[in-house]
């Protein structure tokens, strides 16, 4: 693919705009920022799950009136996040619907003084009946939310389902499930509000989203949209966990602000954050397959739910995604999706790198080496005869238009994997080994930008500006956490304009500077941001050429010189592009059908593990990660963002457990939740194909959460290859597969290899 | 006020190759210290509990959690935040290399991880990939999965054995 | 940061003998803190009981790690990238430095101290087995004098410890007796690194003319103290190692110890894990290799 293109910044690994700072700590996060008469804020959260607020005690041994206390009663607006349904409150007024659920806000100058207080409140409850699995909620006799605990459904029919069972030649069910999983962003949530009579509400803030948080704050606060700004500060790690979260704290710090007059800064410790904020969404998968003897599927029934906690917040999105995502890269003939999303007293779930996706593809992954095993071919073939091709249609029939070749990807991922020779070895190996190795494939797609509609909603809007010194600036509400906004957009607008990269910075995501470009989420920035970003580029030289200043066909000095004049004349001037949704394309969101996505992503991963039978414990040893993703921006950049999503999808599968005890995390503290260090990964090897996107900016698709959907089932695949065991579940632990050992050695009849614990 | 039990004293150490003093409580963790008295906001806090590295910074010489320590500990000790790294050239061999090979993305484990790197280095010059990674594995990245860090680890040492 | 600095008292005396006065002046009183790796973690929880702390990190003293002919004495205070370092350590007692190879990260390590560990007395702590592999001696200081208590005498049950309110712990003793021992250490955690063991093993073994001469196997976060399998240990003296005798070992290792179910695993898995090692151990001592893992 190199070579092919005649673009010099665009696919280079140009250095990381920020980095710099970075490298040498100058880089100033939220924490790192400190206003004069600044206090210190913390929450009062619910130890219960679910029940009525009787009394609230301020608790002896504390100086209370040093303390700013705000309650529900304090807040000017609307007592609610604003999302979808606004039926979060931002802070509980009478009841609560789950542990760490925010009561009071607290404020001091003396950031110590702000632990012992918050321990000092008592509240007295009324606890009611509460619920904290799928199952329970599902069961109706406990109603916490609406008529029947349902957030949102969706359902999806194809073709004619129920005429398969009767032609099939197999009929394979499956149940699967994946566990909630914590973004653990090294940088815990944190903002500063500032309120001025005049100025209105100030917010800086670790965030992804600052027009969200700017709605949210209209809402809450009552105030006009020019009396709110957003600032996004240095954000250190997001995932989608600081997606919709920071609407909530950002609206704590304001109320805070409003009451004390004080600028007024919340920053979480690990405990708080792990405990109170979002999570991934559990989930449940039923699979039902009509498969013909020769390994095709005919049609199914695909039923997921998934556990959404206490509040609507992002689930009927997540479930979406779930949703679109169900069959996987395969061609259904026919094919029932039926979906829910459902309420628990947990807090609730929300964003999480491959946002439903991860979910669906485990289960569709899982399932198809089930379907290879009971038709008896290879999990490869079984995969290559299924494959969507061009021509053929999703499962909300959308056609591929595009000659993505997914066998030609399977083969060339299996050839870098060794795998056939490999499956060869293992296979005598594990005859008489402790250490049993298998090998596992998945294959994937990655719908990128938002679904059907959404972009259209979305309307978003990007600015590029001309400095005085010549140079120009990028004006999106994008923001940049790890991922590479600024380098690639940077990147575009200096490829567009002929302009050396140096010569492009982009502007700090401020609500009064820079339009809504949108949310900085579902892998849309490159792809729908960045096609914005090279328009607006193009606008601004046609101001200069309009002007008369400038040729079309020019020089970087030229340019630079022209602008200069134009600033001087005139002052900075910019230059918006707005989106336009491509022509043809059709969605219906009631049947759910048609063009889900401007464009799929696709992938073929494969995993290479070991499972030590002495201690149980599944260790990857190779990772092959093969992709089609359009186009590669930025080649360490692109590189970098598949091999953190990797090991995210490795703690995903093997790691990341939470512990729940009543709706509540129990194991929030780093030393307990695991994510892997440097000394538990394997050599991940990444490889790319690039096939273009007419939608995106130079042929770019979304990249940032395709990595989160292969990883859990290539591994679990790969360890049911080693131990002949079925395995359902992430995360698999070693406990987990010690009960399955144990209960399949028993099963068979062999002598428990232990005598059992007292 | 409410009366305090303790009183705040005077702790002298060197910090980044100045001398400095501060009157602190000697429970403060030196992280805080750091970060608030002394206003080298570069080293983070990720976890509080000694486990991710984020708040690394040398003491004596020796890599050590700063979240983990009482500034009364510090007394007349020698520390070293990524402040001071950039003033060091073989430190700022890894600083270009994390630029160049993708060391860092949101930055936040960025400087623990890189005082880790340079603690590895003074300890072994030319570590193996595998001893890279034993001696990066306190330090935690959410971001990058490791490779590009251990890659710019690697980089750097070759460079600075002038390969 | 859950707790007020302004709530703490804290001394950090220059020398051993104020510290001991100071103990003896107010027993019980103040806790110790060295490296703080267990102490500060509690305090940012804001669950440390303890407001008045003694810091024994800097004491000459305590660091000082001293060979002599019948036994190594590594100070209460050394680190634990100290004695892991230490040419003799590392040579004569392998379960100890490989221990201490796999605790936290170098960070942790360039803190931890063994007086520390053994005073917060964590039924997980990693190096804690093999200081009773090892018939490790503690030696206990105070104003009224030293005295001398075997290791597998000092945990009297879960957090209990025979120290009495005015002591110290001042050096750990190592008898130089192990040359020809093959060593065996494995700690069973959640991730290769930064992790709490569910199950940590160190066990030592001597073969005479094919049969035990000598064997020792210790265990922790199996029991609320670290555990010599004392039973099981019996079972094997002098027996050739055969299928029937790992067997055997297997099983009364399971019924010697203790597990639950917590935050990080269960009883069912560690005392399965337990078995599993046990077993591994006496292969490798049959088939002459050593190590673990």
């Amino acid at each position: 693919m190199a070579g092919q293109h005649s673009e010099h910044i665009v696919g280079s690994s140009t250095p990381r705009k920020e980095g710099r700072d970075k490298v040498t700590g100058r880089a100033r996060y939220i924490d790192d920022l400190s206003f004069p008469n600044m206090l210190y804020g913390a929450t009062v959260r619910s130890r219960n799950p679910r029940g009525k607020i009787k009394k609230i005690n301020f608790g002896p041994g504390i100086a209370w009136s040093e303390y700013v206390v705000v309650s529900a009663k304090d807040i000017p607006g609307k007592n609610y996040v604003a999302l979808i349904e606004n039926d979060q409150p931002c802070l509980a007024d009478g009841a609560v619907n789950h542990p760490e659920e925010a009561i009071l806000l607290l404020a001091h100058a003396d950031r110590h003084a702000l632990a012992k207080a918050v321990a000092a409140v008592e509240i007295e409850y009324e606890p009611l009946p509460a619920i904290f699995t799928i199952e329970e909620s599902e069961r109706g006799d406990k109603i916490i939310w609406g008529k029947d605990n349902t957030f949102k459904s969706y359902r999806i029919e194809k073709g004619d389902v129920d005429s398969v069972w009767a032609k099939a030649d197999y009929i394979i069910e499956g149940e699967y499930f994946t566990g909630a999983q914590e973004q653990l962003y090294i940088e815990t949530n944190g903002v500063i509000a500032a309120f001025d009579a005049e100025k209105g509400i100030t917010i800086w803030g670790s965030l992804q989203c600052p027009y969200y948080v700017h709605k949210a704050m209209m809402a809450l606060l009552g105030l006009p949209e020019d009396k709110v700004r957003v600032v996004q500060t240095e954000t250190g790690g997001a995932f989608g966990g600081k997606e919709e979260y920071p609407s909530m704290i950002a609206g704590h710090a304001a109320l805070l602000a409003m009451k004390s007059g004080q600028p007024v800064k919340i920053i979480y410790d690990r405990a708080e954050d792990m405990a109170a904020t979002t999570k991934r969404h559990p989930s449940r998968t039923r699979h039902r397959t009509a498969v013909s003897k020769d390994g095709k599927i005919l049609g199914g029934e695909i039923e997921l739910v998934m556990d959404g906690g206490a509040y609507v917040t992002l689930s009927p999105v997540v479930l979406s995604r779930a949703t679109i995502h169900a069959g996987g890269p395969y061609y259904w003939p026919s094919v029932r999706v039926r979906t829910r999303v459902v309420a628990t007293n947990a807090p609730p779930h929300g964003a999480f790198r491959g946002f439903g996706a991860p979910q669906a593809l485990f289960a569709i992954e899982r399932h198809m080496d089930k379907i290879a095993r009971t038709v008896g071919v290879s999990p490869a073939e079984i995969r290559r005869r299924n494959f969507l091709k061009q021509g053929e249609t999703t499962i909300t029939e959308q056609e591929i238009r595009e000659p993505i070749d997914l066998g030609k990807m399977l083969d060339r991922a299996l050839e870098l994997a060794e795998y056939d020779a490999k499956k060869k070895r293992f296979a005598e190996q594990n005859k008489k080994a402790t250490h049993k190795k298998g090998m596992g494939i998945a294959a994937f797609l990655h719908g990128a930008g938002f679904t059907g509609s959404g972009e259209r909603y979305l309307a978003s809007v990007v600015g590029v500006e001309g400095r005085a010194d010549g140079g120009v600036r990028v004006l999106a509400s994008s923001t940049e956490f790890g991922q590479g906004t600024n380098t690639v957009l940077c990147q575009i607008a200096a490829e567009a304009l002929g302009l050396p990269y140096e010569d492009v910075t982009i502007a700090q995501p401020d609500t009064m500077n820079v339009p809504n470009s949108g949310p900085t989420v579902a892998s849309r920035t490159a792809m729908v941001v960045g096609k914005l970003v090279a328009s607006a580029a193009l606008g601004l030289k046609q101001t200069l050429v309009g002007a008369g200043i400038l040729h079309e066909t020019c020089t970087a000095d030229e340019f630079r010189a022209a602008c200069r004049k134009y600033v001087a004349a005139h002052g900075e001037f910019r230059s918006l592009a707005r989106y336009e949704a491509p022509e043809g394309i059709f969605w219906d969101d009631a049947k759910y059908r048609g063009e889900a996505y401007a464009a799929f992503a696709w992938a073929v991963y494969v995993a290479e593990v070991t499972v030590d039978l002495t201690t149980y414990s599944a260790r990857v040893d190779d990772f092959v990660a093969r992709q089609e993703i359009g186009r590669v921006m930025n080649p360490v950049l692109a590189r970098g963002q598949i091999l953190g999503g990797v090991a995210q999808g490795i703690g995903f599968a093997l790691f990341e457990k939470v512990e729940w005890r009543d709706g509540r995390m129990a194991n929030s503290q780093m030393t307990n939740y695991i994510m892997p260090t440097s000394a538990d990964l394997p050599p991940i090897r990444v490889y790319f194909e690039e096939l273009g996107n007419k939608h995106g900016a130079f042929g770019a698709k979304g990249i940032g959460e395709l990595p989160m959907d292969g990883p859990a089932p290539a591994i679990v695949n790969a360890v049911e290859d080693a131990l002949g065991i079925p395995l359902n579940r992430v995360p698999l632990m070693p406990e987990d597969i010690f009960e399955a050992v144990n209960a399949s050695r028993a099963a068979e009849g062999e002598e428990r290899p232990l005598a059992e614990a007292r | 006020m409410t009366k305090k039990a303790a009183a705040k004293r005077e702790i002298s150490l060197t910090v980044n190759g100045e001398a400095k003093t501060v009157r602190a409580y000697p429970m403060e963790r030196l992280l805080d210290v750091l970060r608030q008295e002394l206003g080298l906001t570069g080293t983070k806090e990720g976890c509080g509990e000694g486990e991710c590295g984020a708040c690394s910074v040398l003491m004596d010489g020796a890599l050590i959690d700063s979240c983990l320590v009482p500034v009364g500990q510090a007394h007349r000790a020698s520390v070293v935040t990524i402040e001071g790294v950039a003033r060091n050239a073989e430190f700022h061999a890894l600083q270009e290399t994390f630029l160049e090979c993708g060391g860092a993305q949101c930055g936040i484990c960025t400087p623990g991880m890189i005082l880790a790197a340079a603690h590895l280095l003074q300890e072994k010059p030319k570590p193996t990939m595998d001893e890279i990674r034993e001696g990066l594995a306190g330090n935690f990245c959410r971001c990058t999965g490791y490779a590009q860090i251990v890659e710019a680890v690697a980089q750097a040492a070759r460079r600075s054995a002038g390969a | 940061m859950r707790s007020d600095p302004a709530d703490y008292e804290f001394v950090a005396p220059e020398s051993l003998r104020e510290a001991v006065e100071l103990l003896a002046e107010h027993p019980g009183e103040w806790l110790p803190i060295a490296g703080g790796t267990d102490v500060m973690v509690q305090y940012a929880a804001g669950t440390l009981g303890a407001r008045k702390l003694l810091s024994v990190w800097n004491l000459p003293e305590l660091r000082r790690i001293e060979v002599q002919p019948g036994e190594v004495r590594i100070g209460a205070s050394a680190t634990y990238s100290e004695f892991r370092g230490h040419e003799v350590v590392a040579r004569e007692f392998p379960l100890l430095a490989r221990a201490a190879s796999w605790t936290g990260g170098i960070a942790n390590q360039n803190r931890g101290t063994l007086g520390g560990n053994i005073a917060n007395a964590s039924p997980a702590a990693d190096s804690l087995p093999a200081l009773l592999a090892y018939d490790a001696d503690l030696i206990l200081i105070s104003a009224r004098g030293e005295r001398r208590v075997a290791y597998r005498d000092f945990h009297t049950g879960y957090k209990q410890m025979n120290l009495a309110a005015d002591e110290l712990i001042r050096a750990v003793c190592l008898p130089r007796k192990f040359a020809g021992y093959a060593s065996y250490a494995r700690k069973v955690g959640a991730r290769n690194a930064q992790a709490i063991s569910k199950v940590c093993i160190a066990a030592l073994g001597r073969i005479e003319g094919g049969e035990i001469a000598d064997v020792r196997i210790a265990l922790g976060s199996v029991a609320p103290v670290p555990i010599r399998l004392n039973e099981t240990e019996r079972g094997l003296q002098g027996k050739r190692i055969d299928a029937a005798t790992i067997a055997l070992a297997r099983k009364t290792a399971v019924a010697e110890t203790r597990p639950i179910d917590d935050i990080r695993s269960t009883a069912r898995y560690r005392a399965a894990v337990v078995s599993n090692l046990v077993g591994e151990f006496l292969e490798r001592l049959a088939s002459g290799e050593t190590g673990g893992e």
